[in-house]
Parts: structure tokens; C-alpha cells; sequence
């Protein structure tokens, strides 16, 4: 019997979205065919992994990835120039952490001044993430726009319970969009719609399916991503074919895995590598579901991912 | 050509014997139909029936084991290219490549690690399956007295010869035949002396090759030689290898039907940076590999493949579930609150992760309501205020708190009068809806 190469063309395609402007501009998406099989398709973009920071120092964060940033996390700006400048990030995530109402409760105005003193300081892209509080993200998140105007940046997350006002507000000031829907196929599609029926342009659309960490309902991402691509590679279903977000970090850095400590568990092996190998296995995880943009943590698991990613491609 | 259950029970004994584990011959020649067992488990098959069924009634990935003995690990048998169409149902072994020209100190330290590795981990007993002896001596006594010596110190494991000298492999063999170790590798040099050993003594062959092309021609070959317990190397290497190796190994047997390539595949991840290598066999266990040999098995190593693995090989449509009892979150006094939600596994780790976010010690009653969500058990009624009034008087918590309240979720919050009723002197109090509000709430109580 002679071998035949069994190769799948699809109908549908990834769409190509950029962000950040100048020659540190990146795109995700615009692949033809599923995660790294290049035999059969075209693959434009590898996936991008963004740097987290937070606009407060991150003393919730275990002492394994606090401890990455010591010197540099009291202060957003100082934290974004060393990813960009120590660390060669293609592209930094900056969490409003401190405008939830359960943590230093800021205001819209005080988040907009942190973009803005961030966005004066690097030339790499920037992805503008609210604090996930439901009612604040609505204010917070249009303020934050408008500050980043001009600088095409990632914006979210707009959910079911918020995203009128924050699509508006990418909408006018010309930014992309991550939707955020909970670990459900058929929601993550409702939301890009309703999203597109206010008029956004679905290829300025970044969908996030949720994310879960290794251990903790990483099958359940894993399966709603892949589900996701076959419905916009193979039946070409358009409202499934932005680019996926899995935001990794903050969901891997707050399992037992990555905290509990070698006296408690010694079966569990040396706590650095049990917390960076959490979040570089659950990064990889995705990457094969299909996600194109990751937003990480440690220095070390990105690392780690980003050569993985290039003995993928 | 795939032929029906029907076509297929004409050519069977039609004896009901149950000698292959069916109650009938038609519904043995169902299960044939669907792929899902081999003809050869029919001891009285005739030999012409074996000639006309002969491809039609194999499954399309053959299924053996690694090892022998309680641990062996099943190979093959999947059905599915993607894990949300149906389970994938025969987890990768993970194994750990050991040379032989390690001192004894060193190879009994490796085998000892295997012994030792086993993890307990959502009520799943999980460990390294499988060690890889590799001929780098290139001396057969020292091959052979290396294997001996690891079986013996890792006596559950699976030996898996990394050699490729016949004439090393079969002393070895002769050692350990017991154990049915898996040959790795019969190669286009060394095929015929591979065949004879592993027909010889009933053990299972890695076919190793450089490319798919080469792999089936290969694999047709031992096939034709007698041997059809056969593991897939197509020597790839990097990452991107890997994958699509794998995916067009998986396609081509599933989809096409195609023989030569309709067997369990073997992916070596070697790599110096140990976390890379674990991030290289993730692509590997997510990917249709059966087999993934590795350099080494630290603790936090196991852990995150074990746990992988898991979560690859978990039912889609069974929701994993979390042991009934009371979990302790922080470290709750007398006083502490006592909250109470279903085992699946999922509103397990949001609640519980929740509940640890907001920095009060916790009680959480985690009852079983066969992995349903909260309003999905309620609606099923495993979830009612009855069963929950005995789990709590059952769990033997009042003996250990100092205040009978009993905190139920938002999205039941119906349940409250009824379980006021059947949890005499008992305060409910209605929680939040959504996990996400648990925080604002237990630190509302606290102020």
C-alpha cells in the first residue's frame, strides 16, 4: 500500500489582526489550517505571549513570580520598560488591577493617567486589561481607551454584562476588542455578535474563550478552543474566526500547585519549577488548541513557550 | 471495506460460546463492526473467515499492551482525532530513558525513581509506566546485566529495549521475557533479526523509520514476517516533527483506513532543559502519541505530565468529579463559615479558589451530586434539601463547629425554607449567585 500525505484543506481562515504601531506593530491570527500544521495550509503569525503587569505591586502573586519583579514592580512604568528592555517582551498586558472596588477601588481617571505615563514609556504594543469587576471595567475601560487613543491597542474584557459601552469606546477610539465569554462554545459566538451588531468589525475582534489551569479545567479551554477553530476553519462559521486570548498567568498563579510549599507536599517536587513548568504546560496546552495570544507571567515559562513555539513553526 | 455487523456474524461459529468476553456471536460481530476489538478474540474463528474478514474486521489502531502484569498500560484502540468528539480512551506512558553504561548505583537510583513515582491525584493513581534501556555500552553483557538489574528494582514497570543490536536485544529479551518487554527498534538494516526475536518470544516491536513513507513500507514488512504487535517511530524529532507526524499517523489509520500506519506511536522528547522537555511531551500526550520517553522524572516534572494527561484523557462527557466531604480552606476555627456546593469538579476549584482569594478560613461542603453543577443538580434533584440535610448531619461537621450555620449558593436559594425545616436549629444563609462575588461577601461578614 502506498502512503498517501492525508491533508484537510479548510474553507474557512484565522483572521489577521494588529496591534501597536511602528515598526513594534504585531499580528496574530490569518492561519488557514490548524495549529502548526504548515503541510497544509498557511501559518502567517506565530502566537504572540504578552508580558503581565499590574498598575499596583502584585502581592497576591506567589513569592515564585513576585520575586521575578521585585526591584521593578512598585511602579507600572519601571516594571513595563524592564519587560520591554530586560526581558525583550514583543508586548505587555497591563492589568487595572487596582480600580476594583474590593482593592484600592481607583478611579477611572487615575487609570487613564497610568496608561497614558505607561504608553509615553515603551514602543512595544499594549494590551489594556480592566480589574474583571463587571459594573467598574464599564467606566474604567472607557476612560482607558481614550487615553490609549492613537496607539491601537488591545482593549478588554468586554463581557455580556458590560460590553455596550466598551465597544463603543474601542469602537471611537480605534482600538481591538477581547470578548470574554465562560468556557462555553456557543456563548463565546453570541458575544462576537451582539459585539458586531453594534457595528465593531469582527476583524478587530479577539475572542477569549476563558481560560482554565492545568489541573483545574484545562480540558474544558482545550476542547472549546479546538471546537472553536474547526467551526471557523471548517465550516468557515465567520463569527469564530478572530483570533483566540488564553490569559493564562493570573488563572495558573493562584492554583495549590503553584503555591503550595515543599514542606507541605513534598511529593509535588522543588516549588520554582512546579510553578513555572504550571505555567508553561498550561501555555503549551493552548497553543495546540489554537490560541494566538497568551498572556504570561514568569519570565522563565515564557521563555520556556516561546521555544516551544519555535520548535513548532 | 467495512462491512455491517450483519455481513460479519456469517462468518462466525454462531456458537455463543462467550469465550470473547460477548454474550453472542452478533453482538461480538457488532463490536467488530465498530471497530472496537480484533477478530483473534474469536478462538474458534475458521481460517477462511479470518482470509474474507481478514482487514474489514480490524480496528483501525491496533490495541496491545506495554508490560505485563496489573500495570501494564494499554496502547491504540482510539477512535477519535479530537478529544471532544469522544473520549480518548488509552492514556500515553510516560517512560524514562536510562543508559546502560550508568554505574549500578545510577541505574538503581532511576529505578527506584520509577518505583517510587506514583502520584494520587483527583482519586486517580498515576506514575511514570515505563523504562527505556538504551544499549550505549555497546556491550551485550553489560546490556544485558544493566536490564536485569533495573527490572528487578523497578519490578512494576515496563522495560522498553532501546537497542538496536539484534544480538543484544535478544540476550536481554531472554532475561525478562516474562515482562514482554517492547523492542525499540526494528530498522530497514535489522528487520528480519527483530521479527524472529519478537515473534519468538510474543513481545511487542517498534518500527523505526525516517519519515511515514518509509515507516509503512517498513511496518507492512514486519507484518509480513509475522509480527503484529507494532509500535510507530517515524524518527521525529523536533516539536513540529512531532505534531505532524502524529496527526497525519492518526488521520491516515482513522480516516483512511489505512493499515501500515494503524498502530500506537512512540515520540522520544529528550531535551537538555528539563521543563522544555516537559513542554515538548505535553505536545506529545495532547497529540496521539501512546508512548513518551523522557531524560528524567523530577517530582514537579511527574506532577505536571501526570496531571496532563489527565486532563487529555478525561471523558467529555463524564464531568470530572471531586471526593464528597468537607474541605478545609486555610485553616478554619470553630467559628469559621461553613459554605456548601456540588463535586464537579470545575464549581470545586472556582468556589474553592474563591473562597482562598478571599483570605477567610472556610469550611466548604462538597456534596456528591455526581459532577453536576449547582443548578443543574438541583434540577436533576440530587441537589435538594433532603440530601443535603443528611449529608451534613451524616459529615459529623456539627461536632466540630460552634455555630450551625450553613451558607448554600445564590442560584438555589429556594432550598433555604425546606433546609431550615430538615436541619433543625440550623441558620441557612443565601450566598452569592456567581462564584466571582464570594470574596466581597465572606469579607462583608467579617467586618
Amino acid at each position: 500500500m502506498s502512503y498517501v500525505v492525508p491533508k484537510e484543506s479548510c474553507s474557512g481562515k484565522v483572521l489577521n489582526v494588529d496591534f501597536g504601531k511602528g515598526d513594534k506593530a504585531l499580528n496574530i491570527g490569518g492561519e488557514n489550517c490548524l495549529p502548526f500544521l504548515s503541510f497544509e495550509g498557511e501559518i502567517l503569525n506565530r502566537p504572540v505571549i504578552a508580558y503581565e503587569i499590574q498598575d499596583i505591586p502584585p502581592v497576591d502573586w506567589p513569592d515564585t513570580v513576585q520575586n521575578a519583579y521585585k526591584d521593578v514592580s512598585g511602579d507600572p512604568v519601571t516594571w513595563a520598560k524592564y519587560c520591554q528592555n530586560e526581558l525583550k517582551a514583543k508586548a505587555i498586558a497591563l492589568r487595572l488591577v487596582s480600580t476594583h472596588p474590593d482593592r484600592d477601588n481607583r478611579s477611572a481617571e487615575d487609570a487613564a493617567k497610568t496608561i497614558k505615563d505607561v504608553l509615553t514609556a515603551i514602543e512595544v504594543p499594549l494590551i489594556i486589561l480592566g480589574s474583571n469587576h463587571i459594573e467598574k471595567d464599564a467606566t474604567v475601560l472607557v476612560a482607558a481607551a481614550e487615553a490609549a487613543s492613537g496607539y491601537n491597542c488591545i482593549i478588554g474584557k468586554a463581557q455580556e454584562g458590560n460590553y455596550k459601552t466598551i465597544v463603543a469606546a474601542a469602537l471611537a477610539h480605534n482600538h481591538k476588542l477581547i470578548a470574554m465569554s465562560e468556557l462555553d462554545i456557543n456563548l463565546a459566538k453570541q458575544l462576537n455578535i451582539l459585539i458586531t451588531q453594534m457595528g465593531f468589525d469582527k476583524e478587530k475582534l479577539i475572542t477569549d474563550p476563558m481560560c482554565s489551569a492545568l489541573g483545574y479545567g484545562l480540558e474544558y479551554t482545550y476542547s472549546v478552543m479546538e471546537r472553536i477553530r474547526l467551526a471557523g476553519l471548517m465550516q468557515n462559521d465567520a463569527t469564530m474566526q478572530p483570533p483566540i486570548l488564553g490569559d493564562v498567568g493570573m488563572y495558573v498563579w493562584k492554583v495549590k500547585e503553584t503555591v503550595a510549599s515543599e514542606s507541605d507536599v513534598p511529593e509535588w517536587g522543588t516549588l520554582a519549577e512546579r510553578g513555572i513548568a504550571w505555567e508553561a504546560m498550561t501555555a503549551t496546552g493552548m497553543i495546540i488548541a489554537g490560541t494566538n495570544l497568551l498572556i504570561m507571567r514568569h519570565p522563565k515559562a515564557i521563555e520556556t513557550v516561546e521555544k516551544t513555539i519555535a520548535e513548532l513553526t | 471495506m467495512a462491512l455491517t455487523g450483519v455481513q460479519i456474524f456469517k462468518f462466525l461459529p454462531k456458537t455463543n460460546c462467550k469465550k470473547c468476553g460477548f454474550p453472542t456471536c452478533l453482538a461480538f460481530a457488532m463490536s467488530l463492526a465498530q471497530g472496537k476489538i480484533a477478530l483473534e478474540k474469536c478462538p474458534d474463528v475458521s481460517e477462511e473467515a479470518k482470509k474474507t474478514l481478514g482487514e474489514a474486521s480490524a480496528p483501525p489502531i491496533r490495541t496491545f499492551a506495554l508490560g505485563a502484569g496489573d500495570t501494564a498500560v494499554k496502547l491504540g484502540g482510539e477512535t477519535v482525532l479530537f478529544r471532544h468528539d469522544k473520549k480518548f480512551f488509552n492514556p500515553c506512558a510516560l517512560a524514562i530513558n536510562i543508559k546502560d553504561s550508568l554505574s549500578d548505583d545510577e541505574l538503581v537510583k532511576n529505578a527506584t525513581g520509577v518505583a517510587t513515582s506514583e502520584l494520587n491525584r483527583v482519586g486517580q493513581k498515576l506514575r511514570v509506566d515505563a523504562i527505556s534501556i538504551e544499549y550505549a555500552s555497546n556491550n551485550s553483557a553489560q546490556y544485558e546485566k544493566a536490564v536485569k538489574l533495573v527490572a528487578e528494582k523497578a519490578p512494576a514497570a515496563a522495560i522498553i529495549l532501546n537497542c538496536k543490536d539484534a544480538a543484544a536485544a535478544e540476550a536481554a529479551v531472554k532475561v525478562i521475557a516474562a515482562r514482554k518487554p517492547l523492542i525499540y527498534a526494528a530498522t530497514n538494516e535489522n528487520a528480519d533479526a527483530m521479527a524472529k526475536i519478537a515473534k519468538t518470544h510474543g513481545v511487542p516491536l517498534c518500527a523505526s523509520a525516517q519519515g511515514l513513507e518509509a515507516l509503512s513500507a517498513l511496518t507492512e514488512k514486519l507484518q509480513g514476517l509475522g509480527v503484529n504487535d507494532i509500535v510507530l517511530d517515524s524518527g521525529a524529532n523536533s516539536a513540529k516533527e512531532i505534531l505532524e507526524h502524529n496527526t497525519q499517523i492518526r488521520r491516515s489509520a482513522l480516516k483512511k483506513g489505512f493499515k501500515p500506519l494503524g498502530f500506537p506511536v512512540l515520540n522520544c522528547v529528550i531535551r537538555e532543559d528539563s521543563i522544555l522537555e516537559a513542554t515538548i511531551a505535553s505536545v506529545a500526550i495532547a497529540k496521539y502519541a501512546s508512548i513518551v520517553i523522557l531524560s528524567s522524572i523530577e517530582k514537579w516534572k511527574n506532577l505536571v505530565l501526570f496531571t496532563l494527561r489527565q486532563n487529555i484523557y478525561t471523558d467529555p462527557q463524564v464531568p470530572m468529579q471531586v471526593e464528597q466531604k468537607i474541605y478545609n480552606i486555610g485553616e478554619p476555627t470553630a467559628e469559621s463559615p461553613l459554605m456548601i456546593t456540588t463535586n464537579f469538579s470545575l464549581t470545586y476549584f472556582i468556589v474553592s479558589g474563591e473562597i482562598e482569594n478571599s483570605k477567610v478560613p472556610s469550611r466548604l461542603a462538597v456534596m456528591d451530586s455526581e459532577g453536576l453543577s449547582v443548578l443543574t443538580a438541583w434540577a436533576a434533584g440530587k441537589f435538594t434539601a433532603a440530601k443535603i440535610a443528611q449529608f451534613i448531619k451524616d459529615s459529623g461537621i456539627e461536632g466540630q463547629i460552634k455555630h450551625k450555620e450553613l451558607i448554600i449558593p445564590g442560584q438555589v436559594a429556594i432550598l433555604s425554607g425546606a433546609l431550615e425545616d430538615k436541619l433543625e436549629g440550623w441558620k441557612i444563609t443565601v450566598g452569592p449567585r456567581e462564584a466571582n462575588a464570594i470574596p466581597t461577601f465572606l469579607k462583608g461578614r467579617v467586618a
